[in-house]
Parts: C-alpha cells; sequence; structure tokens
C-alpha cells in the first residue's frame, strides 16, 4: 500500500515544492481556504475520527472546535518535541515530508482562525530547524503565507521555535511555558489551553504526525480515512520500532496491525532469533507487557492494547527479548525520568530521585527483598499526584515490571 | 560589544518572530546565539539578554540553569553527547560509550586534552533506531551522528580536532 504519511518513501524528492505540488500539494489548503469555512474544515476532520497522535489519542477535530471565539488572537502549536525514548517519527516526517506537515499545520490554521503558528521543536532538532525555515520561506514566496492567501482575507505566519533539552516540553502546558521564555514546568489545569494558552489566549497543540495527516483527509474525504484502521482508532499510525528486532525503523501501518506483523513482518523478528520476553508499546512510559502468542495477535489500537493493562500511548514499540532483565530496563527508565522531572511537584520531584537511588542499588546487587517493596511502594505512592503525566509515567513500567517479572528481581537481590 | 551589536540582523530576526509585548519569549533563541562563539554563555550576554528580553538578570540564569542545552561554563570546543537511554541501550550504546572512553583516555564528563571534545552521556535523541548515536553540539550548532562504530567516531574526533 501505499504511503499516507511516509511518501517520500514512495514519491523521491518530495521535500521539493515543485515535487510536492506536482503530487496534489496545497491543493487542499486552497480549497479549505478559499471555499470553506474553518468549522467546516473543522468538522471533516471530526468526522474522520483522527486523533491525536502525541500519546494522549484526543479526538482532533474536536479539539480545534474548542478555540474560545470569544477570546483572540488564536494560536495554533505543532508539538515536534518528540523526546519519549523509543519514538522518532516526527523527526523522519519533517526531514522528508515536511511540506505535507506544514500543509496539515497552515490548514489546522485556517481552521481554528490563528494567523500565527509556532512549531517548537527540540532543541537538539537545530538541522531540523534550519531545514524547517528555508521550506516556510519557499511557501512565503509561493503565497502559501503571509498576508491575502489566495487572495482571500487570511493571513499566516509559520515560525520554528527551538527548545533546549527538556522532555517535559512534549506536555502542552509546558511547552507553552517554555514558548513564553520561562522554564518548562506543566501549568494548573483548568484553563486548557484551547481557552487560555499561549500569552493567555486560545490555543490549539498538535503533534506533528496527526497535522501531516490532514492535508490527505481534505484531500480524500473523511470516509476514505475511516476506512482504514479500526472503529476505535481510524486510519493510519506511523509505529516506531526499536530494540532487539531486526530491522528497527517507522512502519506506517493501518491500525488494527498485530504485533506479530509488526515484529515479524516489518521489522525482520527477533536478533539472534530469540523469544520476546516483553514489548513497551509507549516508550519508556509503557506498562511492560508480559508476551505470550495471544498478545503477539493482538492489533494495535488504542483499545486491544488496553485489555493487556497497557497504553499504546505514542505507539513507540520497544521489544525486549529474554536476555533482558527487567531490573536493568527499570533502572534505564527511572534514570531517565529522573533527569527529566521538572521540579515542580514534590511527589514526582522526590519520587523519581528515591526510585533511582532503588533500581541502582537492585542493579548493583546491594539490594535485598525489602529494597525492592519499598521501590514499588514509593513508585505507588507518586500516583495520582503529580500535576502532569510525567509522575505518572515515570512509575509505568517500575509498578508493573516489579508486579509481572517478579522472579527478575528475586534474582537481582540478596538472600 | 553586545549581543546586538555583534549580531544586529540574527537579534531583529529573533524578535520579529514574537509578539512585542511578549519579548521574553525570544530569551531561548538568543541564548542559542549567544552560545555560538563560546559553547557557554558568558555573563556579559545573561545582562544583555535580560535587557533585550526585558526580564531579569535571575530570569536568564535560570533558563540556563533548567535546559541541559545551554552552559555556563567553557568546556570542549565540542561536546560529543552519546543517548544511553533504553533503546540506544539495548543496541549496544553503553558498550559503544565505554570503549570511547578508553580511546579517547577520559571519562563521561571530561574534556580530551587539547580541549576539542567533552564527553557526555545524554538522555534519549529521538534516534532509536540508528544507536549507537550521539550528537556534537558546537560553533556549527547541534549535529545527528546515527549508525556510529567506535572507529567512525575517532574519524570524526580526528577531524574535528584538524578543525583547529
Amino acid at each position: 500500500m501505499a504511503h499516507i504519511l511516509l511518501r517520500h518513501r514512495d514519491i523521491p524528492d518530495i521535500d521539493k515544492l515543485s515535487v510536492y505540488k506536482k503530487n496534489g500539494g496545497f491543493a487542499a489548503y486552497k480549497n479549505a481556504v478559499t471555499k470553506m469555512k474553518p468549522n467546516e474544515v473543522a468538522d471533516v476532520v471530526k468526522n474522520s475520527g483522527l486523533r491525536g497522535r502525541g500519546g494522549a489519542g484526543f479526538p482532533t477535530g474536536m479539539k480545534w472546535s474548542f478555540a474560545d471565539k470569544n477570546s483572540w488572537p488564536h494560536y495554533i502549536i505543532a508539538n515536534g518535541d518528540e523526546s519519549e525514548p523509543g519514538t522518532f517519527k516526527d523527526r523522519e516526517i519533517m526531514e522528508n515530508n515536511p511540506f505535507q506537515f506544514l500543509e496539515g499545520l497552515a490548514t489546522g490554521a485556517y481552521a481554528t482562525g490563528s494567523n500565527t503558528a509556532y512549531i517548537y521543536l527540540r532543541g537538539e532538532f537545530w538541522q531540523v530547524a534550519e531545514f524547517l525555515d528555508g521550506k516556510i520561506a519557499e511557501m512565503e514566496e509561493a503565497g502559501y503565507l503571509g498576508e491575502k492567501i489566495f487572495g482571500t482575507d487570511f493571513s499566516l505566519r509559520i515560525y520554528t521555535h527551538l527548545g533546549a533539552g527538556a522532555y517535559i516540553c512534549g506536555e502542552e502546558t509546558a511547552l507553552l511555558e517554555s514558548l513564553e521564555g520561562r522554564r518548562g514546568q506543566p501549568r494548573v489545569r483548568p484553563p486548557f489551553p484551547p481557552s487560555e494558552g499561549l500569552y493567555g489566549k486560545p490555543t490549539i497543540i498538535n503533534n506533528v504526525e496527526t497535522f501531516t495527516n490532514v492535508p490527505m483527509i481534505l484531500a480524500n474525504g473523511a470516509d476514505w480515512y475511516k476506512s482504514m484502521g479500526t472503529a476505535d482508532s481510524a486510519g493510519v499510525k506511523i509505529f516506531s520500532l526499536s530494540g532487539r528486532v531486526r530491522k528497527p525503523g517507522n512502519y506506517e501501518l493501518p491500525f488494527g496491525t498485530t504485533f506479530r506483523q509488526l515484529i515479524y513482518e516489518h521489522g525482520m523478528g527477533v536478533q539472534d532469533g530469540r523469544p520476546i520476553k516483553s514489548i513497551m508499546p509507549a516508550g519508556a512510559s509503557s506498562s511492560v507487557i508480559v508476551v505470550d502468542e495471544k498478545v503477539l495477535d493482538t492489533p494495535l489500537d488504542y483499545a486491544s492494547v488496553r485489555t493487556f493493562g497497557s497504553e499504546l500511548g505514542s505507539a513507540s514499540i520497544i521489544v525486549l527479548d529474554d536476555t533482558v532483565e527487567m531490573n536493568w530496563v527499570i533502572n534505564k527508565t527511572v534514570h531517565f525520568f529522573k533527569h527529566e522531572s521538572c521540579g515542580k511537584c514534590t511527589p514526582c520531584r522526590e519520587g523519581t530521585h528515591w526510585m533511582r537511588y532503588l533500581t541502582e542499588r537492585i542493579e548493583l546487587g546491594d539490594a535485598t527483598s525489602a529494597d525492592v517493596d519499598l521501590l514499588l511502594n514509593v513508585a505507588k505512592q507518586m500516583q495520582g499526584k503529580c500535576l502532569c503525566a510525567l509522575g505518572e509515567f515515570s512509575t509505568m513500567a517500575v509498578v508493573t515490571s516489579i508486579e509481572r517479572f517478579a522472579d527478575d528481581f528475586k534474582k537481582a537481590v540478596k538472600a | 560589544m553586545s549581543l546586538e551589536q555583534k549580531y544586529p540582523e540574527e537579534v531583529k530576526k529573533i524578535l520579529a518572530k514574537y509578539p512585542s509585548d511578549f519579548k521574553r519569549s525570544a530569551i531561548m533563541p538568543l541564548l542559542f546565539l549567544a552560545q555560538r562563539e563560546e559553547g557557554f554563555v558568558t555573563k556579559e550576554a545573561i545582562k544583555d539578554i535580560a535587557q533585550l528580553a526585558d526580564v531579569t538578570e535571575t530570569e536568564v540564569v535560570s533558563i540556563i540553569g533548567f535546559y541541559t542545552l545551554y552552559h555556563d561554563k567553557k568546556e570542549g570546543k565540542y561536546r560529543m553527547q552519546v543517548c544511553t537511554d533504553l533503546p540506544c541501550a539495548l543496541r549496544g550504546a553503553d558498550q559503544f560509550l565505554d570503549k570511547l572512553c578508553e580511546n579517547l583516555g577520559i571519562k563521561v564528563g571530561e574534556t580530551t586534552e587539547d580541549g576539542v571534545v567533552t564527553l557526555e552521556s545524554v538522555q534519549c535523541l529521538a534516534s532509536c533506531d540508528r544507536a549507537p548515536m550521539f550528537q556534537t553540539q558546537g560553533p556549527d550548532g547541534i549535529k545527528y551522528h546515527d549508525y556510529m562504530t567506535v572507529d567512525r567516531t575517532m574519524e570524526l574526533i580526528e577531524a574535528l580536532k584538524g578543525k583547529g
């Protein structure tokens, strides 16, 4: 099947404006701006069933319709902070199919009544920012951005903004703080960004992959999009596959593809032909899955993954084979979250610190079973007590590894 | 010379990105600009940025402290930042970093004697399928180096040294 998002894999040089245009580029945007009302654009997206691809899976069209019409100006932001260990899809989109992403963002700006759009990129994407700046300049020259676009009253500017190394800035209110020149610490919600976001104004924030779907949905219709995927999760998704597989990488597949198809057909199976011990379907934030035949035949969609106590999240699938010890895994993930905790909420700031102390002790072979109990206790006490999801995420792999792979911890501690 | 005198065009371009009554949004891009030459933000630059963004110097310093890509002291000309998070570690990133330390005769966090390379271990860089990998942060910005081997990394380091 031809790609819908990773179209550069089928169409060479689609990152060039002329090639992108030749393949239908900017027709959907032009049609939307010149022939449709903003709410009609949002309705098509709503009817398509497109859900946010950043991890939370919120219906995109519905989010667009939330932008408060009694407060102006509106802003729209593309979240390109991509920092979850195991996720690397947005980088591939922006580096290779930039115009489709930018067209989706511009169309979203029209649908939400925004005249300014920001692309928030993690600071490490320095080269991506330079590249996108060039593409934005080309769009301005071609009349897709600027004043009175296509002779209408709609005007739009797109700017890139680089973060500087902070996972937390992928959380949308921390992203807003960062964009306002502050430390990236999440805000108390409500108010939610569609009513009070950037500079206190209504702001819609979507993931890069989410925007990249939009031109294709508008060009081909909501029903076409809905015909792919499952009833609960419409359309296609880019699955970032990593860990102990032979062929790691991004795979664009319809929702409902099974774990087995993804890992064995696309990822070419596990290194050295070893059995799979566990899968982390949502990167480092995952509840770890105990893998058996039934799990491998489960379709990858939001609802199905939930049935065995995990979440699909951003669909960053890390495969662990039988040589990997779960105490080592959580030492890695906890190190990450300890480093990335923004320090605002005490349970997260202190909790990740103490979890790291304990996972490190287990890893060094100095722990007893009481330390494992204490670790589980600390993790559980953090849950439900933090402003944003980071604190919660840091505990997922810890709790589920101890509960679902108890033997690994028994082996790792002193008698 | 102030930051604005040194880079008038760049400063103007940065300030134009944000509404004129929200200049503090320019702090982060201005910090990247200030780091360009020395690899860290000088005291003078902090003063300049505070003035340009209309905030206190303390607020600028708090941004430098919060974000990992800003630095307040001189290290190697290039920071070599190796990702050792879970997906990279599953593809041998820890062993790769150990070997690199051995070859360079330095520990993680240290700088080579000639001051060219500081070796660091960092969090996820969104390149999990191309590990071992690292980024270099230097005078010419941040660059990704995917699918690396120790040999190819040593060649790169030699080239960076050659650049003087």
